[in-house]
């Protein structure tokens, strides 16, 4: 039988990648191998999955180097002369062996104020915005995130300036700065401006092009620079 | 520095940038010209002398460089761990040499 | 990485770039003497480094001001486009100064 040599990151911060054999099998996605190696082969390996149809964000890993959904990607599209290597995203503290901890990444979108802020009750009427709107059409290229982290774990400037916001709560950011309904647009467009905000984005877009879901926070913090821009020639901000 | 300075750095830098792309095209277009059988030096002031037009590209070429250069220098410090309050006076000292220097040489060919 | 090695670059260079037109001050002679001295085939070779990473990073930012500027929805292969674009734009900068040099 066809076996798929693979190497798995054990440990924290520091540790080391051990090897395992995994049989080769048709259609096999990269989280099937990981879950392979957790139920035949060493039950104390530790990783993270749900659904496994790339509805969740909670799989993704470093394969062979590029972060991705494991659960979305088939062996035959990454596997390198019958070999892998799985480690857990970059730029977040490892717990165990495949499992990051996310917290600082969701605080960051918390701090990017990613809440929607309304005005109107219940007892208001529905808010009508038209789909054909420039804003919401900009709400619709972004709004599917589902915070996998693929797109921070492949930024370098994450990497360089740990206290950059990054790019999943700057998109976030965005979505809501072009939501008619939001009303605390001053505070948010102030909590991603700056040197750890929206202006550190060097363009290189490794974001854009790593997105499972085909988002470009690029374009979303191209937006955040231009509307902070404007905002503080009005004296807004 | 306060965000809104950084927003503001931002946009000068980006502002510069527009105007350095027009100035850097029209000066490569001079250097590529210029050098055809070598430089000399009647050559390049029987372009520049008493020229108002060329004195006016040189000295806009030069603020936006002093803007531009500065800004982008401080970026790179900032990121290799190197912030605060030095470095920006140091960078403003920057600005001022080289606008300085620049339009010493500008007014030098010029007049 | 490009973009800032040649940015860093440029900033140096250019005071000693002022200060040799500056030279006119004292005079055409001055600087016909300093043009003469920079007619060493280094100092020529150097010049053409200049002349590249000018043109450089004069593409790579117009690509960054594209990206930034523009109301982009979809990059795909704009991106890859606007990166050769720059590259070639610069290339083809450095290899006319190299031609009229020669």
């Amino acid at each position: 039988m066809n076996t798929l040599k693979v190497k798995i990151w054990r440990g924290t911060e520091t540790g080391e990648f051990q090897s395992y054999e995994v049989p080769r099998l048709e259609s096999q996605t990269v989280l099937d191998v990981v879950t392979y190696v957790q139920r035949r082969l060493d039950p104390s390996l530790a990783y993270r999955f749900a659904c496994r149809v790339g509805v969740c964000g909670s799989c993704a890993m470093s394969v062979n180097g590029v972060s991705r959904w494991t659960c979305r990607t088939h062996v035959s599209k990454v596997a390198q002369d019958g070999s892998l290597e799985i480690a857990p995203l970059r730029n977040l503290p490892v717990i165990r062996d495949l499992a990051t901890d996310m917290s600082e990444f969701f605080d960051k979108w918390a701090k990017a104020r990613g809440q929607f802020t309304g005005s109107k009750t219940r007892k208001d009427d529905f808010a009508a915005v038209n789909p054909e709107s420039k804003e919401r059409k900009r709400v619709d290229a972004a709004i599917e995130c589902i915070g996998c982290g693929v797109c921070y774990s492949s930024c370098e400037v994450v990497t360089w300036k740990p206290d950059y916001l990054g790019p999943a709560a700057l998109s976030r950011a965005w979505t809501l700065v072009n939501d008619v309904r939001d009303v605390a647009q001053k505070e948010r467009l102030a909590a991603v401006a700056g040197d750890a905000g929206c202006h550190a984005c060097h363009t290189h877009l490794n974001c854009t092009e790593r997105c499972p879901k085909g988002i470009s926070p690029t374009a979303g913090i191209a937006g955040l620079k231009r509307a902070i821009l404007s905002a503080t020639l009005k004296g807004e901000m | 520095m306060n965000t809104r300075s950084q927003v503001l750095l931002w946009g000068a830098q980006r502002i510069s940038a527009m105007l350095l792309a027009v100035c850097v095209i029209v000066h490569l277009i001079t250097i590529i010209y210029a050098v055809r059988n070598g430089l000399s030096a009647s050559e390049i002031l029987g372009r520049t002398r008493g020229s108002v037009a060329w004195g006016g590209f040189y000295a806009l070429f030069v603020m936006a460089v002093a803007v531009h250069a500065p800004i982008g220098v401080r970026n790179i410090c900032a990121e290799f761990g190197w912030r605060g309050r030095g470095v920006d006076v140091l960078m403003f000292v920057l600005a001022l040499t080289l606008a300085m220097w620049g339009l010493r040489a500008v007014w030098a060919v010029v007049s | 990485m490009v973009h800032r090695v040649s940015g860093v670059a440029l900033t140096l260079f250019l005071p000693l770039h002022f200060w040799a037109l500056g030279n006119a001050l004292h005079g055409e002679a001055k600087l016909e003497n300093f043009l003469r001295w920079s007619d060493q085939p280094l100092v020529k070779c150097a010049e053409f480094v200049l002349v590249l990473l000018l043109a450089a990073h004069m593409a790579g930012g117009l690509r960054l001001l594209m990206l930034e500027f523009m109301d982009w929805h979809s990059v795909g292969d704009l991106q890859k486009t606007l990166l050769a674009g720059a590259a070639g734009a610069s290339l083809v900068v450095g290899l006319l100064f190299l031609l009229n040099l020669l």
